[in-house]
């Protein structure tokens, strides 16, 4: 009967994940799937695309700095919004579309970010969508903050917001994950957590690690992370960007294995891996290569995608450019619900 | 206010030369659409300051401007005044403030979607200003020298990968005397070629001896410069409503004097000096960081006939589980991580040379020190090849030149 169909169809919805992973420091070609790049992203390249459909132009046309592009491809709109500010952003998030059409409860969208900027990137402030419908935000590097309250200068270090402006931190501005919350959701003391970031050699790691919780404590099915690491370029310092690039790529393949694992997630989870945006070339004369992303050339709008999991094709690469708003339709289509004010377009290849 | 309503008045609190320079050529920064008026205003003002190098391009720039005719200084800036700006932009202080209004036009510019039209304009007038005021042949060919990987003892990893297929790649170089031989020759050259800051030498680390007609800058001799400004940065951050924005002109607007140089040094090195370290990203925490932007900065401004650089080894970054274990913040070293990132910066070394005019005839060397790799990019040498030549640093210097 169509009824039996039905009911199937929505519990085959209702079980579908999808995770984002998203590069909150720009990548460029050169340094990853570019010939001369490949090298520094073996799990990638030899584990993860020969399972993926994948993009190689992805065009981000807006304003390239972390917090806000990272907003843009959660809204599908190209925000405007201060990147150093932390304020929502000004068009409805991927996790108000999800959880309000679809009807589900704010355990259903997690976002782990890198730095205090982040903390609004969850939920916009837009009238009929916004507070109370977004995603939960978990800023791992701010719960280590607080669980060591009373830190030593090396923490301080540890601890920088992020490498766009490392001498500065912005202040938390409300919706953040609380310390207490953490005992309770994720079923991690603060000893336990302290402990565990011990063992670890990166914020981005940190993050992993959370995700991973997140995974088996609470089974979200839309989960975002913005990774962080790859930022360190700002400093100037090319081998540290190497360096993050690599461990990126290894974490990125790390996250795939716990999904294989994950019986909630095992078989029926599509993941997008992408970097924000690329860094400038070397050869334009108002950058600094692959220092900082401020010239708006081709090399810093350009970067790749890789989709891979339920319902994508494997072993596929397709030329054809995209827009990083491109994305938000994209999850829409493959979710059930409507963006209604995304600007993108659904990628067709993925559906 | 528009740059159509500019007095001479409004110049007085210039310095005394860029006030002349502005005074002079008052009828022409007043055709100028205020979407490019105060980039050119940027320069302008820090004129007293500037290398002479700059100042003879300042010089250039106007001459050329003066010269256009109406309806081809129409043509010139149509782009620039197509352009959409807020009447917040206009009432801004861009007289006497125009590096503040250059960083809020930026940001206008990206929020507007309005960035890539003022690339494209702004590379076309680039073009367009360089092709018209050609500037006079140097007299020497311009050679530039980077010496990396001090303190390295071994490194099996492939090295100027970038610069290969432009030069020849000597692999039995011998080491002996290096910097010494390095810094005779630009010594020799800065004695045959007398030019103000004409003959440039940088160092990650401590300078070693050098010649009095060489201008020198070294990350050692700067700690206490470095000291000073993140104290007063400390100091800023503490302050309600400081942030990034405020941080950056707060920083852009500091002066020797404000991070304890003493008064009656060179006063324009100093500041050059000085923009390393508050306009820099980077060059605050990592002597590679510093020694790259140095270089760059250095010959994107100056455009000196020589430029030595030496990258020394820079502070390694710990790792996570390291910084929350242990308490002895004593800095260790991490001459490998050092190793690649001069190698990179010694490919945008070249790069930026290469930027500048007579690079056809212009000539670089880049030596993995105390070792025997090195590789000389010259007019005379082929490009892509390997040879077994055992040349010293000084034998090498002479091909290169």
């Amino acid at each position: 009967m169509g009824g039996s169909s039905f009911v199937h169809g929505q519990a085959a919805a209702k079980k579908r994940k999808v995770i984002v992973i998203t590069f909150g420091g720009g990548a460029r070609d050169q340094e990853t799937f570019a010939p001369e790049g490949q090298e520094n992203i073996p799990h990638m390249l030899q584990e993860l695309a020969p399972q993926s459909s994948f993009f190689t132009q992805v065009m981000n046309q807006g304003i390239l700095g972390h917090y806000v592009a990272t907003a843009s491809l959660a809204t599908g709109v190209y925000e405007t919004l201060n990147n150093f500010s932390a304020v929502p952003p000004e068009h409805p998030t991927v996790f108000e579309y999800f959880r309000k059409d679809l009807n589900r409860p704010s355990s259903s969208t997690w976002v782990v970010a890198p730095s205090n900027g982040f903390n609004r990137i969850g939920e916009s402030d837009y009238r009929s969508y916004g507070p109370g419908l977004g995603a939960k935000v978990i800023l791992p590097k701010h719960l280590l903050s607080a669980a060591t309250s009373g830190a030593t200068a090396d923490y301080n270090h540890l601890l920088r917001d992020n490498y766009e402006t490392p001498l500065y931190t912005p202040q938390i501005g409300g919706g953040e994950f609380e310390l207490q919350q953490m005992e309770k959701i994720l079923k991690l003391s603060v000893d336990d957590f302290k402990a565990h970031a011990r063992t670890v050699s990166s914020p981005d790691e940190l993050s992993i690690y959370i995700t991973k919780r997140l995974m088996k404590l609470e089974s979200p099915s839309l989960l975002w992370i913005t990774m962080h690491d790859i930022d360190i370029a700002h400093s100037g310092a090319y081998s540290l960007y190497i360096e993050a690039i690599r461990r990126t790529d290894r974490l990125c393949a790390e996250l795939w294995q716990a999904v294989q694992a994950e019986p909630e997630y095992a078989g029926n989870t599509s993941m997008f891996i992408l970097p924000d945006f690329g860094r400038d070339a070397d050869e334009d004369a108002g950058g600094n290569g692959f220092q900082h992303h401020r010239t708006g050339d081709p090399a810093s709008r350009t970067t790749w995608m890789m989709a891979l999991g339920a319902g994508v094709r494997q072993g596929m690469v397709y030329d054809r450019p995209l827009q990083s708003i491109d994305l938000v339709p994209t999850l829409g289509s493959i979710m059930g619900f409507s963006p209604k004010l995304s600007q993108g377009t659904p990628i067709h290849e993925l559906l | 206010m528009l740059p159509s309503d500019l007095k001479a008045e409004q110049f007085v609190g210039y310095p005394p030369k860029a006030r002349e320079l502005a005074v002079a050529h008052l009828a022409t920064l007043r055709r100028l659409p205020l979407s490019f008026a105060p980039s050119l205003l940027r320069e302008v003002i820090d004129y007293d300051f500037k290398f002479p190098a700059e100042r003879a391009s300042i010089d250039r720039e106007l001459a050329t401007l003066s010269s256009l005719t109406t309806a081809q200084l129409k043509e010139w800036f149509q782009p620039f005044s197509q352009l959409s700006l807020s009447p917040k932009l206009e009432n801004l202080d861009w007289i006497n403030q125009p590096a503040l209004f250059v960083e809020q036009l930026s940001a206008y510019l990206w929020t507007t979607h309005q960035l890539d039209a003022f690339r494209e304009a702004a590379t076309t007038y680039g073009d367009r200003t360089r092709t018209a005021a050609v500037s006079e042949p140097a007299a020497v060919r311009r050679l530039g020298i980077a010496v990396i990987g001090q303190g390295v003892e071994s490194y099996d990893g492939p090295l100027f990968r970038n610069l290969r297929k432009h030069g020849t790649y000597f692999k039995r170089v011998k080491p002996e005397n290096g910097v010494a031989l390095l810094l005779t020759g630009v010594e020799t050259r800065a004695q045959a070629h007398p030019v103000p800051y004409g003959h440039w030498y940088v160092d990650g680390g401590q300078a070693v001896d050098h010649g009095q007609l060489i201008s020198c800058i070294s990350f050692q001799k700067l700690e206490p410069v470095r000291a000073a400004l993140l104290k007063n940065i400390q100091t800023e951050i503490s302050k309600p409503g400081m942030g990034p924005e405020e941080l950056r002109t707060h920083m852009a607007r500091l002066s020797p004097s404000d991070l304890g140089m003493e008064k009656g040094g060179d006063e324009v090195l100093e500041r050059f000096e000085v923009k390393l370290f508050t306009e820099g990203s980077g060059t605050q925490i990592f002597s590679t960081t510093f020694a790259q932007w140095a270089t760059r900065e250095a010959l994107r401004r100056a455009q000196p006939n020589t430029l030595l650089v030496r990258f020394a080894p820079r502070q390694r970054q710990k790792p996570m589980n390291e910084l929350m274990t242990v308490s002895d913040s004593k800095p260790e070293l991490d001459p490998t991580g050092s190793l690649i990132d001069a190698d990179m910066g010694a490919y945008y070394h070249w790069i930026n040379q290469q930027r500048l005019p007579g690079s056809e005839q212009s000539s670089f060397l880049v030596w993995f020190e105390g070792h025997s790799h090195a590789l000389v990019i010259a007019p005379s040498l082929p490009q892509g090849t390997e040879s077994n030549s055992a040349l010293d640093l000084g034998e090498l210097l002479s091909l290169a030149e």
